[in-house]
């Protein structure tokens, strides 16, 4: 297991291989579908994402009583969504803002591996529909950007994690688990039928 | 104060989201034996089990996505569990956090934060004929059926005969879709999934009664179901789809599927569909009996 601490430094992100198991520690920042539409048209970056760490997650969160944020956000389950419908945003969304940690599930297509070859960022499978496991992961809600403009399931959430764990599925090398089980499945399905 | 009809249906709103019927939980310890120790499949599926522990200790969501919200409500019950007792269940399970806020105008992009409004829940009243829903009792029952987007995302429909496949009409034809379907498909869905298939029908009763088929329990008995022809298929793609290899959230392995259901309908001449509902093993179903 390799320890990842924020913020991402490039050389430690580029020494990942696929399949490498890593447990992620420190500030990470939800962001999906809306989130990225935004982003395509302009719209400014709420945080910023240099050396960070970018989740495809639409946590639930409850409000508690009390003042300050922390004390009125609290997540009860935060898995990974489906990568794949970021894909057309994803390439240029590594180049501009610095992300160095992509975490969802599904892994992204060729576009979205070679701007991670390219500026240094890795593609972190999660197991999707763990919201509890992960939920357990998160210690701190520090923030939320976009909250009313998007709703709770799509804002920004600013998560302090503690030992949040997965799979490195695409790496900095242009390495991606998903093609070679692609390639075995679409190679053993030709057999069949 | 709510009434202890609403309380009741919060509560059943709290179960399904938070614990996994028994036969499905079975289907995945039993998966988890198959794997090879320390592989990605192993790990993902212990990840799984812990995570559904986690849930059902804190009665709180097993997967963030909480779905569309289907209700299937026996019709004896019509005149009790309303629409407007259902929303009230819905509204009040969404502000405990048991339900996310999961409800977006696909006009405006606004979000519905109690989960209701025009169609949200999806409530159907159904006859005491059609109630194979999950309960095997005589008693009233209102079954709930939590769907997350994932899984909607990757269901599908196909037309024969397929050229591109080479599949025809015919049972042959149809075992080519549903296995090219679940090719396709890999781990996005979140494998390992259930699949409800319906062969026949018009494109929407071919999508309504596939994703019927993902009520019946995953370990229920076969001569129930009367048709051998449809029994030998569902074991067939079953084994089938696991030697493509996929495995636990297309990481490779040897448990892609969970179970195969199949139904058939008749067709016009014209049209033959085969339609894949795509449930992943977040498999949130359960019923409550009144």
């Amino acid at each position: 297991m390799k320890n990842l601490k924020y913020p991402f430094d490039e050389k430690s992100v580029r020494s990942l291989k696929a399949g490498d198991a890593v447990s992620i520690t420190g500030r990470i920042y939800t962001g999906r579908d809306k989130f990225h539409k935004f982003f395509a048209d302009g719209g400014k970056l709420p945080v910023d994402f240099r050396d960070g760490a970018l989740y495809h997650c639409g946590p639930v969160v409850i409000r508690n009583q009390g003042s300050g944020i922390s004390d009125q956000w609290r997540v009860v389950a935060a898995g990974p969504t489906t990568s794949v419908r970021e894909n057309p945003y994803e390439p240029d969304f590594i180049a501009k803002s610095g992300v160095r940690l992509i975490i969802g599930k599904g892994g992204m297509d060729e576009k979205t591996l070679a701007a991670m070859k390219k500026h240094g960022c890795v593609y972190i499978q999660a197991v999707g529909g763990g919201g509890a496991i992960y939920a357990d992961a998160v210690k701190k809600v520090a923030g939320v950007s976009l909250l009313k403009e998007f709703g709770a399931a799509e804002a920004v959430w600013h998560l302090d994690v503690v030992d949040f764990c997965g799979v490195v599925a695409m790496d900095a090398h242009g390495h991606s688990l998903f093609d070679k089980v692609r390639r075995n499945s679409k190679e053993a399905l030709g057999n069949l039928i | 104060m709510s009434s202890p009809l609403v309380n009741k249906l919060v509560a059943l709103i709290r179960s399904t989201s938070s614990s996994l019927p028994q036969d499905v939980l079975k289907a995945i310890k039993s998966a988890a034996r198959k794997e090879r120790k320390g592989s990605s499949a192993a790990v993902v599926l212990k990840t799984i089990l812990d995570n559904c522990a986690i849930a059902r200790k804190r009665g709180m969501p097993l997967c963030q996505d909480t779905g569309t919200l289907t209700f299937f409500v026996d019709e004896r019950l019509r005149r009790k569990v309303t629409p407007a007792v259902i929303r009230k269940a819905v509204a009040l399970a969404t502000e405990k956090g048991y339900l996310r806020k999961n409800t977006i105008d696909a006009v405006t992009g606004k979000s519905y934060d109690d989960n209701c409004a025009e169609g949200a829940p999806v409530l159907h009243y159904v006859s005491g004929s059609r109630e194979s829903r999950g309960s095997r009792d005589s008693r009233p029952t209102v079954t709930l059926v939590m769907k997350g987007g994932g899984s909607e995302n990757m269901s599908r429909q196909y037309s024969l005969p397929d050229a591109a496949l080479g599949a025809g009409r015919d049972l042959a034809g149809v075992r080519m879709c549903v296995l090219d379907a679940v090719q396709k498909i890999q781990g996005y869905g979140c494998a390992p999934g259930i699949l409800g298939v319906c062969i026949g029908g018009d494109r929407a009763t071919g999508y309504e009664v596939a994703k019927e088929q993902l009520l019946r329990p995953l370990d229920e008995r076969t001569d129930k179901i009367g048709q051998t022809e449809i029994v030998k298929l569902e074991k067939r793609l079953l084994k089938e789809a696991n030697a493509l290899g996929i495995g636990p959230m297309g990481l490779g392995g040897k448990t892609t599927l969970l179970g195969v259901k199949v139904a058939a309908r008749t067709r016009v001449p014209a049209s033959f569909f085969v339609t894949v509902a795509y449930m992943c093993w977040a498999c949130r179903r359960r019923s409550l009996q009144i």
